[in-house]
């Protein structure tokens, strides 16, 4: 699947890209855009691919059992792709009074709005899709329209418990916005703009120089803050009271079925591989390393530290889903107005106290 | 200015094109055979009763509302943020007057017992 929407875009690219060039309202930068996302898209599939056996294998042994071992030989580590062929040879089973064009839009909402938080991830300094000067603004509100996608799923499915489960789920990915804006803005505040390239580049120089450490203990909590509004963001134990899979059969994706409910596993993963990307890019430094490496430029070393850091988080994210028990929903709400919405905001008031007093920049 | 949301547009494109391509190569290798049985909705294997769009608990669009205002309020301190650096008290003893009427707000609802999952009446209405 991958390799064909790649090969695709290379023969458009081939055949049709110099008859295109004479018509200058397509732009060759459109062109060279075109094969970026496509090639992301291909990323993101691996990724999440990756993700679920990496996450298979991780409960596996944390339950001190093996996990997928066949497919593939070493490990099982063709399991999901194996997984990912099997869900496009299921039926496409659309329920009977179902709504059905609202219905196909949900998975494709969800999983839009989750590539295109994709545009603003910082690489490196120079590896990223578009600097948009309100980077970290940008995730925040593209990752609201989640909470839309959740509840046409749930609201089409003309089932009463999807509508329910829907709905907790949105109440609860609302609820945590808050807290995890409060927590952007601490970061925000620290770094003197929104841009996730500046914020990177502010922390430069060495794992001492970390938003982690900055103001502590306030810049930890605002960290701490971050994360838990991140697993709850993505519906992850602890949170995931909205699609308990032994509780609530599947809540607002019970009905999908084949390519459409792998659309929300592609969406959720790929949604943790985010949310880790921005704690770590407004705490953890971003692409910038902990100790320089000589001899390596910089388009290599960004990367590599920013996948690092990233998926090191993602990986704490399995491990915290497979170590915790779920939190029941009135614990849970009880928890994100009482508890951190206030804490975030006596966090927030002290580090703007300490920014506001250091010194300026020039 | 609006430089990097061409990048975003053409992002929000490929994500449906993308979506869209797999469904079609899905439709062409999977089966289709619909009956009746299989397109009911699913109830745990029970018969289910009624339509599918119930009535649910009205707490939904408190939390809605309340969600509003601080997603409002985070909103206003996002450019504060991104000038505080280095600007002295002034500007911040400005802003946590501005948080201190929205905790105020926070404490009300709080008090009125609105926050909760069960909702039990106050005795001061």
């Amino acid at each position: 699947m991958v390799e064909w929407v790649a090969w695709l875009l290379r023969t458009v690219a081939e055949f049709i890209l110099p008859f295109l060039k004479s018509w200058t309202w397509i732009p060759w930068y459109t062109i060279a855009l075109l094969h970026v996302a496509g090639a992301l898209i291909g990323v993101i599939s691996v990724l999440a691919m990756f993700l679920i056996w990496l996450e298979r294998k991780v409960s596996a042994h944390m339950q001190d059992r093996l996990g997928p071992m066949r497919v593939g030989g070493w490990h099982g580590w063709a399991q999901s792709i194996a997984d990912g062929i099997k869900l496009l040879l299921k039926e496409d089973i659309i329920p009977a009074m179902a709504d059905k064009p609202l219905f196909k839009l949900a998975p494709m909402l969800i999983f839009t709005v989750t590539f295109m938080s994709f545009v603003v991830l910082p690489f490196s300094q120079v590896i990223i899709v578009s600097d948009l000067n309100i980077g970290v603004l940008y995730i925040y509100g593209i990752s609201t329209i989640t909470v839309i996608g959740i509840i046409i799923a749930g609201w089409s499915s003309n089932n009463k418990w999807s509508l329910l489960g829907a709905m907790r789920s949105a109440a609860q990915l609302v609820s945590y916005e808050v807290p995890v804006g409060l927590s952007l803005l601490a970061g925000i505040a620290m770094a003197g703009s929104m841009s996730t390239v500046e914020i990177s580049v502010a922390q430069a120089g060495g794992i001492w120089n970390w938003f982690l450490w900055r103001c502590f203990p306030f810049s930890f909590i605002a960290a701490g803050l971050l994360f838990v509004g991140a697993l709850a963001e993505t519906n992850r134990t602890p949170f995931d009271i909205a699609e308990a899979e032994s509780e609530l059969v599947s809540g607002y994706h019970t009905e999908y079925s084949g390519f459409r409910f792998s659309l929300f596993f592609l969406a959720e993963y790929a949604n943790m591989f985010v949310a880790s990307a921005l704690v770590v890019v407004l705490f953890l430094g971003g692409f910038s390393g902990p100790i320089p490496i000589p001899f390596v430029p910089d388009v290599i070393a960004g990367p590599f530290w920013f996948l690092v850091k990233t998926l090191f988080l993602v990986f704490v994210m399995m491990w915290v889903r497979w170590t915790l028990p779920r939190l029941r929903v009135d614990q849970l709400m009880g928890m994100c107005w009482k508890y951190l919405i206030p804490i975030s905001l006596v966090n927030l008031a002290v580090i703007g106290l300490w920014v506001s007093l250091s010194a300026a920049p020039k | 200015m609006f430089d990097g949301y061409y990048n975003a547009f053409w992002f929000l494109v490929i994500g449906v094109i993308f979506v869209a391509l797999n469904l079609w190569i899905s439709s062409l290798i999977r089966p289709s055979d619909p009956h009746a049985e299989k397109l009911l909705p699913y109830e745990c294997g029970e018969e289910s009763s009624g339509t599918g769009f119930v009535r649910f608990n009205p707490r939904f669009y408190i939390i809605g509302l309340v969600f509003l205002i601080f997603d409002i309020e985070t909103v206003f301190i996002f450019p504060w943020a991104v000038i505080l650096k280095g600007a002295g008290p002034f500007i911040l003893v400005e802003m946590v007057v501005f948080l201190a009427i929205l905790v105020v707000g926070l404490a009300y609802a709080w008090g009125k017992r609105d926050l909760e999952w069960i909702k039990l009446p106050t005795r001061w209405q």
